[in-house]
């Protein structure tokens, strides 16, 4: 790939030149508060998104740290924990009420603010206009909006941790009458009213971003760029943001009664309740478990909404560092869509024990586990996209190879957990943190992971650190898995989640060395997370120059761009699309680039 | 810089936009009605008429789709001062409809049928609740009528593409129909 990257390297300089003469128009308004701030570019709107994911990220992370103290280390005092945490922590050991809003806390914002915002809100905003050929979004102003919109979340968000009676804490699934009721608890009172206000933000957010994502995909592709000649990254943030647009009003719907029930004693989920110290309830009629069918319509496909865009920027890295074809272009396209479609009819096998009907159960199981033959047709083609490709292990490579794994090995886990029969006794485990925390979490983090490290020079004009770049593939594969694997056991002896002690339980005593071990490696895959910190930061002021514009000699359209592009992409013309972006390995050509015309002697077109 | 690159037979990407939300608007209000629906089959469900000045407010809903169809048409013919005329009667409306929809929840409660607070049923207060959300998209479109409205007046930009009111137009004649389905559901479920 070098001498490619050399013989660009001259041309460069040129177009370097060029790129200032046709950019006058763009940049004189530019001030500091339009180009950093309220910037209206994709492209500086994606770097804004990931920046304020990766603050929650190390938020959110850091919470897991404190509430694996507690379930590590149960018995022991550690004053410095009172020191940061306060009353929270009161003689050195977290308080219930403090662990229970740090899972919550620790849930909300890695689901949503991290892999919703910060992983589809970064790359959408960031490939789509790239990649398909736009100068900028359908409607720059409205992609500003969902970012701030998402800030605001954010802030309100980060303003609950600090009220007196702390954040929300009944669980980032926000169930009534835990989250309807102030008088439950602690954290159901200005906690809650903050979660859930921060949340509602948070939907607008997504909203505005998704409409803008499906407009330009459908509607502002350059010349030739025919929806089969998208790279899967596009196909895979379309079907995510259709996913998120159908599927958050549901949410929302919830919430808007949810709030009634909240502030003016309505009984949409209220019946029957006597609070301790308060006494009977007038509510009647109410039912808790309709919002669980309103929470989790969005709630699976929320979990495509996170992983959809992994599995697309997976799919290209595989193939740009395989140096292959992607195999199965139409296949990978119809098995996202197939997903797409599934995501909406499986939601109540979160539900199979709240006497569902068995019937319908039994419908649920079968849609559920229909979601292995497109999961089973993925995995068969990154597998053979990789197959006797002369791979390139940069990392974000590895990452890329990491998330099929993840993906193998936590999908897997989820045709068991598919089973009504089985989920009966799962239900509530850890074998159910086990198998989402891998297949969704640390998945999705995973193609976030080989995002960033994939398309950084593009984002910077700079490269991230290699070397740290390995270190922190390896001790993040070594350590999720040995967090997560164990709890696969734990799960199936039976030993239940959320709970804050399991040491006073004398049928799960002898896993309490098994969690201090998942403890200590949670810590050091925290650790080992400040090393891609600092790579990223660093790199941004003195990383390696970039110098050649296409330094993985990819096909897609991000590459023909001026090394660090100005708002509207191209300085020139927007180049006219010829062919699929997947032409590697072909006649003898390393590359041939989707810009490149079809010659009259290419074997197969 | 130019964002629309696009062939002209195509449809106009903001246009398109405005059709995904509304898709998205739909997905908030089948949430609402299906909720309706699974808590009706559930029990402990309040029976009682639905407030005659509803059909008042159908009526009226239904003029201010006309008189917006018929700004538009006075737009394209550049009759600015019939256009303006009608955008603020469409206005007018929209704001007749929702205090219509208010007065029908006070004859409600005047009537003893509790829509929220203690010993409310959930029948009333999904009344209020969804057609509570319907009238904060009538006013959303009350809001970008005036928005029209203050474009015509504005010295800067005599701006004579169509495709502001064709815009407000498509979200009103939306909210119309959505008003339609709610008021039929109302009639043919509740």
């Amino acid at each position: 790939m070098s001498h490619v990257a050399e013989t660009q390297a001259a041309g460069v300089v040129a177009v370097h030149h060029d790129d200032h003469a046709h950019h006058e128009h763009h940049e004189h308004h530019e001030t500091f508060i339009t180009k950093y701030i309220f910037s209206q570019d994709h492209k500086m709107i994606a770097k804004q998104f990931l920046i304020t994911g990766m603050f929650w990220a190390v938020l959110g992370g850091l919470m897991s740290v404190l509430f694996r103290f507690q379930l590590g280390y149960p018995e022991d005092a550690y004053p410095w924990l009172e020191t940061i945490l306060g009353k929270w922590a009161k003689g050195g050991r977290i308080t219930p009420e403090a662990y229970y809003a740090l899972v919550t806390t620790h849930g909300t914002v890695l689901v949503f603010f991290v892999l919703t915002a910060g992983l589809s809100g970064t790359f959408a905003n960031f490939l789509i206009p790239l990649q398909v050929g736009a100068r900028d979004m359908a409607s720059p102003f409205l992609n500003m909006l969902s970012y701030w919109f998402f800030f605001i979340a954010s802030i309100v968000m980060l303003s609950s941790l600090f009220v007196e009676t702390g954040p929300f804490s009944g669980g980032w699934t926000a169930y009534p009458p835990l989250s309807a009721l102030g008088d439950a608890s602690p954290g159901s009172k200005t906690g809650m009213d903050l979660w859930i206000i921060s949340m509602a933000l948070f939907v607008v957010s997504s909203l505005l971003g998704g409409l803008n994502y499906i407009a330009t995909i459908l509607n502002m592709r350059t010349k030739g760029m025919s929806m089969t000649r998208l790279p899967l990254t596009i196909w895979a943030l379309f079907f995510t943001a259709v996913l998120g647009v159908l599927s958050f009003p549901v949410l929302l719907s919830g919430f808007i009664l949810l709030i009634f029930d909240r502030n003016f004693g309505t009984s949409f989920y209220l019946s029957d309740i006597f609070v301790n110290g308060v006494g009977a309830l007038p509510n009647e009629g109410g039912s808790a478990i309709l919002f669980q069918h309103l929470f989790w319509f969005l709630g699976h496909p929320e979990v495509y909404i996170i992983l959809l865009p992994a599995m697309g920027m997976v799919s290209e890295i595989l193939s740009v560092n395989s140096r292959k074809p992607i195999f199965g272009y139409i296949a990978m396209v119809g098995s996202l869509f197939a997903i797409a479609i599934l995501a909406f009819l499986v939601w109540a096998h979160h539900m199979f024990v709240t006497g569902l009907n068995p019937l319908l159960g039994s419908i649920f199981v079968l849609l559920t586990l229909l979601i292995a033959v497109p999961s089973a047709i993925k995995v068969f083609n990154w597998l053979t996209t990789l197959w006797r490709g002369s791979i390139h292990f940069t990392p974000g490579m590895l990452f890329a190879i990491g998330f099929v794994s993840l993906f193998i090995s936590g999908g897997l886990t989820g045709i068991w957990l598919g089973n009504s029969a089985i989920d009966i006794h799962l239900h509530d485990t850890y074998f159910v943190i086990a198998h989402f925390h891998i297949v969704m979490g640390v998945a999705s983090m995973f193609g976030m992971f080989a995002g960033i490290y994939h398309w950084y020079p593009k984002m910077y004009g700079r490269y991230m650190n290699n070397t740290l770049g390995y270190m922190h593939f390896w001790i993040t594969i070594a350590g999720a898995y040995m967090i997560f694997w164990p709890m696969h056991y734990e799960g199936l002896a039976g030993m239940p989640r959320r709970y804050y002690d399991y040491s006073i339980w004398e049928s799960f005593k002898q896993f309490a060395e098994l969690n201090r071990f998942i403890s200590t490696v949670a810590m050091i895959v925290f650790a080992a997370q400040l090393l891609f910190l600092i790579n990223f930061f660093y790199s941004i002021f003195k990383g390696r120059k970039v110098t050649s514009l296409n330094p993985w000699g990819s096909n897609t359209l991000e590459w023909t761009t001026p090394i660090r592009p100005g708002h509207g992409n191209w300085p020139g013309e927007i180049p006219e699309v010829h062919r699929w972006p997947y032409d590697y390995g072909k006649d003898g050509k390393e590359f041939i680039a989707q810009t490149t015309p079809v010659g009259e002697d290419e074997s197969h077109h | 810089m130019n964002t629309t690159t696009v062939p002209s037979s195509r449809i106009h990407p903001k246009k398109f936009t405005l059709w995904v939300a509304m898709a998205s608007i739909v997905m908030m209000f089948a949430g609402f009605t299906s909720a309706y629906i699974v808590k009706m089959n559930e029990g402990s469900w309040l029976k009682f008429s639905l407030p005659k000045i509803f059909w008042l407010s159908t009526v009226v809903i239904l003029a201010s789709s006309l008189t917006l169809h018929l700004a538009g048409k006075a737009f394209k013919a550049r009759e600015m001062m019939r256009y303006r005329q009608l955008i603020t009667i469409t206005a007018v409306l929209g704001l007749v409809f929702i205090v219509c929809q208010l007065t029908g929840f006070w004859q409600l409660e005047k009537d003893g049928i509790q829509l929220m607070g203690q010993r409310s049923n959930s029948a009333a207060s999904y009344l209020l609740v969804i057609t509570g959300m319907h009238m904060l998209h009538v006013l959303g479109g009350v809001i970008a009528l005036i928005v029209l409205l203050a474009g015509v007046y504005s010295r800067k930009s005599k701006n004579y593409s169509p495709l502001p009111i064709e815009l407000a137009g498509i979200y009103w004649h939306f909210v119309d129909v959505l008003w339609i389905y709610l008021f039929m559901f109302y009639l043919a479920v509740g």
